[in-house]
């Protein structure tokens, strides 16, 4: 079978807009700023984004594209794969510079240089899809095309050639005298250098690394006129170095395969995301490769956590706080209560980034989940800009809820977080009762971040978590979200405990 | 070309920063005043004596190596400290030629380093000098080694080479250089070489291909004539970064001989101030770390004798004890004679003589301390919570065979729960061989260790004294069941800005 695509089975056209989530649901997750920081200022960001935004078409492309995650998790082929789009887009920007450039020769020599990058690009990734083994059908098809593709007398030529070019300019040493505004240019005889030999007189002093002084000058592709002009000399010096290289540049214009350059695209998607949490992983997050289920709603997962929050802590070198849910029948709602600042809002969101990530065929983070294959993700988070207006931001509240409860069918997922907190506790209870009693007849899988600890206990499809804080300093936070609180350590102790000197903390942290 | 002044096989690495600790190190143990002593006014001095004296040497073989350094100086101070002043005078003349760190231009960074280089021959021309007068006057085997180390290097012959050089390279000629073609085809690799590009006879008869072409630019084209200079430049750049690089290795070299030598100078200004106070000086006998020893004998605070009259020692004798408490009196000497076994331990592992007639101790792997803070008022964490922050963050960088002194730590909670996160500290550390000695009102926490280690630790106890003089000697004695916990009180009170007034407490001894 022929090569079609990295990203699906069936090389189809980008994803359908009905089933891309709302762009408030995606900041809302701040999974805008996922995507924000996965797509970067990459040549293909705007792939990158589609993807990220946009559910996999069916369950099949998602398993497609965790085979490419799995295989491109092998370090080998994940060097391999970004050294080969790092070289292809240099490739690209060379030839992009060649317009500007007045020098003929100076312009041969910058493609021939395009050139050798882009062979070496390619040899280079078909060597390390033939000796790494291999599961994903996208990266097979893709393997056995560019084995062919170095194979056949057109690649063949062009980097045989290429390299002989290379080889010939590479050899060619001229020199150059200065006498005023005269400039000679000669071949060159062998004399010694130097500055070799002052180095070796004055080495004994050498007490360690030394400073650089030598002074960078701007490099390629650069080049006055002077500089022209000595080339054209030095050209004239070696006729047929340079003949051989015009004739190769005239004969190889178009050389750039258009299957591989289509898959160097579709690759920036896995290298991106892979990047992205690349960071997270060596701070020792877990990701993992989600079961999908369209049926059950015993959804799970362990050591999971916010992804956007998690990119910027690992970033700043701090401790990203793991948590877990897991819903068995007849459960369907999380309301999670306790001490603010506590690490619930964070939860909720991860609920709703694993369920939106799991459905773009990418790693979602935590050690292991099952997920849902929601038809849509509904969220209510507080929206600053409403604050002034207490009793209108009270009654939108209720708008946005009521529309959302209106389009949500059995397989939908609400996120809501804190709603309610413009009116009073009494109030705030009941419709929070109401909005619940409503969710449950829907059997929706639901996350309800709240106040109010009654809404805990409505009933065996309700599960009550809570944030936790450190026993005996109610002032800290543990981030940590659980099914129940800890007991409490006697305070002095407690506080020895939380500094880690107890005595058994201290046998472990000794012993290390 | 080494000094090895500090260590018989490697040089000090004064690029190095502070231990973590370092802070806590000079606040706790007042090395201050011991710093300024032997600094005598020199920035430079402070700054090599505290890097040296806080990178503890825990081999005994070259800790000794050191101290035979410095019984060298001590007898032969005037020749120590003009070699120091020959790099001093050395590094300070090469700083004056104006600078080629921020040079842009080759042809600039080339002459200022040449510039450099002919101050600095001459300073090693006196070097040179200094050893062949003394050579024969020193009896270990740094000074010896360094000296004839110069004698040899630095010969007649090795002086007319960088002579020659020298000429050379501020009277080059002709700017004739090789190139090869970069990946666009620009020149790259220049390099510039001594020689004329004049064609050959065959090939002036037109027997073989021309291989000189020219062109000349027009003098009104400054552009061109501004791209010449920058090719004569690139040429130069080698050059000017082997003569410049050249002059960082002559003056690096009396960059550590300054360091290390200062270290001794440093010694011998402290020498001198404690020698005119009439203290007893004495080298440490190191033992290593394989067992527990400290024996001293009129043991004082070096600090304090610097700043005190009539400042008593101690006699202690604890080899064989992992663990010293100290109990007894306020004001009774104990954080001084804790201050003066950690200072004592610093300065035997820097290669220092001590303030005792006799001193010996186990070498450390690094000394910690955790004090009471009395200045401390961060009022957002709690004062149990500031100490325990300190006790963890040393627990992040403490080990085996390292030495910690604790004084009056964990009481700024209630004794019963002090005396219990002190003992699981100070159980954890012991069975981690940590060395440990602990001043402790805290009865409860002593007596613990009297019932639980009792064959590990040495009591001592500092005697009450009425008028709060520190007159009296430290005695080994176990911890009294008295309540000091009044004292406690009162320094807590203190802290916390109350007002309380502390009682005299009745002492079994004084009835």
């Amino acid at each position: 079978m022929g090569f079609g695509s990295l990203l699906s089975e069936t090389p189809s056209e980008l994803p359908l807009d009905s089933s891309k989530p709302d762009q408030s649901v995606l900041s809302d997750l701040n999974l805008d700023q996922v995507v924000d920081s996965v797509a970067g200022d990459r040549e293909e960001h705007e792939l990158i984004r589609q993807l990220l935004t946009h559910p996999a078409a069916d369950l099949d492309t998602v398993a497609y594209r965790h085979e490419m995650f799995r295989d491109l998790e092998d370090p080998a082929l994940f060097e391999a794969a970004t050294e080969f789009s790092e070289r292809l887009s240099r490739v690209r920007a060379h030839l992009e510079q060649l317009g500007k450039m007045d020098s003929a020769h100076q312009r041969d020599g910058w493609f021939l240089d395009a050139t050798t990058i882009y062979c070496d690009a390619v040899r280079d990734l078909q060597e390390a899809l033939a000796s790494r083994p291999l599961a994903a059908r996208g990266l097979i098809a893709f393997r056995d095309y560019m084995a062919d593709y170095v194979r056949s007398p057109g690649f063949v030529q062009l980097a045989s050639e290429a390299a002989d070019r290379k080889g010939d300019l590479a050899k060619i040493t001229y020199q150059v005298r200065i006498k005023g505004l005269r400039v000679e240019v000669s071949r060159y005889h062998d004399e010694p250098d130097y500055s070799a030999e002052i180095e070796k007189t004055f080495e004994r002093f050498q007490q360690g690394a030394v400073k650089d002084y030598l002074v960078r000058y701007r490099t390629w592709p650069g080049m006055n006129h002077v500089g022209a002009q000595i080339l054209d000399l030095v050209a004239r010096l070696f006729p047929d170095e340079f003949g051989a290289l015009g004739r190769f540049c005239g004969r190889h214009r178009q050389f750039m395969d258009p299957v591989i350059s289509r898959a160097d695209r579709e690759l920036q998607f896995y290298l991106a995301y892979l990047d992205y949490i690349r960071p997270m992983r060596s701070a020792g997050l877990s990701f993992c490769y989600p079961d999908l289920s369209p049926r059950s709603k015993e959804v799970f997962a362990h050591r999971t956590f916010d992804l956007a929050l998690a990119a910027k802590l690992t970033a700043g070198g701090k401790i990203v706080v793991a948590n877990e849910f897991h819903l068995t029948d007849p459960e369907r709602v999380i309301v999670v209560s306790g001490p603010n600042q506590g690490g619930k809002t964070t939860f909720a969101r991860t609920f709703g980034q694993l369920h939106h990530l799991a459905r773009t065929g990418c790693p979602v983070p935590g050690d292991d989940a099952r997920l849902f294959v929601y038809d849509r993700i509904f969220t209510h988070f507080e929206r600053e800009e409403d604050i002034a207006d207490m009793t209108g931001k009270l009654e939108q509240d209720l708008l946005r809820i009521q529309k959302a409860l209106q389009a949500a069918t059995p397989d939908s997922v609400v996120i809501m977080n804190e709603i309610f907190t413009s009116t009073t506790v009494s109030d705030a209870c009941f419709l929070g009762q109401k909005v619940l009693a409503k969710v449950i007849e829907l059997d929706l899988l639901c996350v309800y971040v709240t106040f109010i600890d009654e809404l805990a206990a409505l009933g065996p499809s309700v599960v009550s978590m809570a944030s936790t804080v450190v026993p005996g300093n109610p002032a800290e936070r543990t981030y940590n979200v659980v099914r129940k609180p800890a007991d409490g350590l006697a305070y002095a102790l407690a506080i020895a405990a939380r500094h880690g000197v107890t005595y058994d903390q201290l046998k472990g942290r000794l012993a290390t | 070309m080494k000094a090895r002044l500090l260590y018989p096989d490697q040089d000090f690495d004064f690029a190095a920063g502070l231990p973590p600790n370092a802070t806590d190190l000079v606040q706790d143990l007042e090395l201050d005043t011991v710093l300024a002593a032997m600094a005598a006014g020199d920035k430079f001095l402070y700054q090599t004596s505290v890097k040296v004296m806080l990178a503890s040497v825990a081999d005994v073989a070259a800790i000794r190596y050191r101290q035979d350094v410095l019984a060298d100086c001590i007898a032969q101070p005037d020749v120590i400290r003009q070699m120091y002043g020959i790099a001093v005078a050395a590094l300070q003349e090469k700083r004056k030629i104006w600078g080629f760190l921020g040079a842009r231009f080759p042809a600039s960074i080339l002459t200022s380093a040449v510039s450099q280089l002919e101050v600095l021959i001459v300073r090693l021309r006196d070097l040179r000098q200094l050893a062949d007068d003394h050579a024969a006057s020193f009896r270990s085997e740094g000074l010896v080694t360094l000296l004839h180390t110069l004698q040899r290097e630095l010969d007649d012959e090795y002086f007319a080479v960088l002579s020659n050089h020298l000429k050379q390279l501020r009277f080059r000629t002709g700017e004739l250089m090789s190139a090869q073609l970069d990946r666009d085809n620009s020149g790259i690799n220049y390099v510039l070489r001594e020689g004329s590009a004049k064609r050959g006879w065959k090939e002036r008869v037109r027997i073989e291909p021309r291989s000189v072409y020219s062109f000349t630019i027009p003098p009104r084209d400054e552009a061109g004539g501004q791209a010449l200079q920058d090719l004569v430049n690139r040429g130069l750049n080698l050059v000017a970064n082997a003569a410049a690089q050249s002059a960082d290795h002559v003056s690096s070299f009396f960059t550590m001989l300054q360091g290390e030598l200062g270290f001794y100078v440093s010694c011998l200004n402290l020498h001198g101030q404690l020698t005119a106070r009439q203290l007893p000086l004495t080298f440490p006998d190191p033992v290593n770390w394989d067992s527990p020893a400290f024996t001293c004998a009129d043991l004082r605070d070096t600090s304090l004798t610097l700043r005190a009259e009539h400042v008593v020692g101690n006699d202690v004798t604890a080899d064989g004890k992992a663990l010293v408490i100290i109990t007894g009196a306020n004001s009774g000497g104990k954080s001084t004679f804790l201050r003066s076994a950690g200072l004592a331990q610093l300065m035997m592992q820097c290669g220092m003589f001590v303030t005792a007639s006799a001193f010996t101790a186990s070498v450390c792997r690094q000394v910690f301390t955790h004090f009471i803070r009395e200045e401390d008022a961060d009022m957002i964490s709690g004062r149990l919570d500031e100490e325990l922050t300190r006790m963890s963050t040393i627990a992040g960088e403490i080990g085996p065979h390292c030495l910690i002194l604790f004084n009056e730590s964990f009481a700024a909670t209630n004794e019963r729960e002090g005396s219990e996160i002190g003992r699981q500290v100070v159980r954890a550390l012991l069975e981690a061989r940590v060395r440990v000695f602990f001043v402790t009102h805290q009865f409860d926490f002593a007596d613990g260790f009297r019932r639980l280690l009792p064959d590990q630790t040495v009591f001592l106890r500092a005697p009450r004294q009425p008028d709060g003089t520190r007159t009296f000697k430290l005695t080994e004695a176990e911890p009294l069941p008295t309540s000091y916990g009044q004292d406690i009180y009162a320094r807590i009170g203190g802290w916390l800005g109350e007002k309380y007034r502390t009682q005299t407490p009745v002492r079994p001894e004084e009835i």
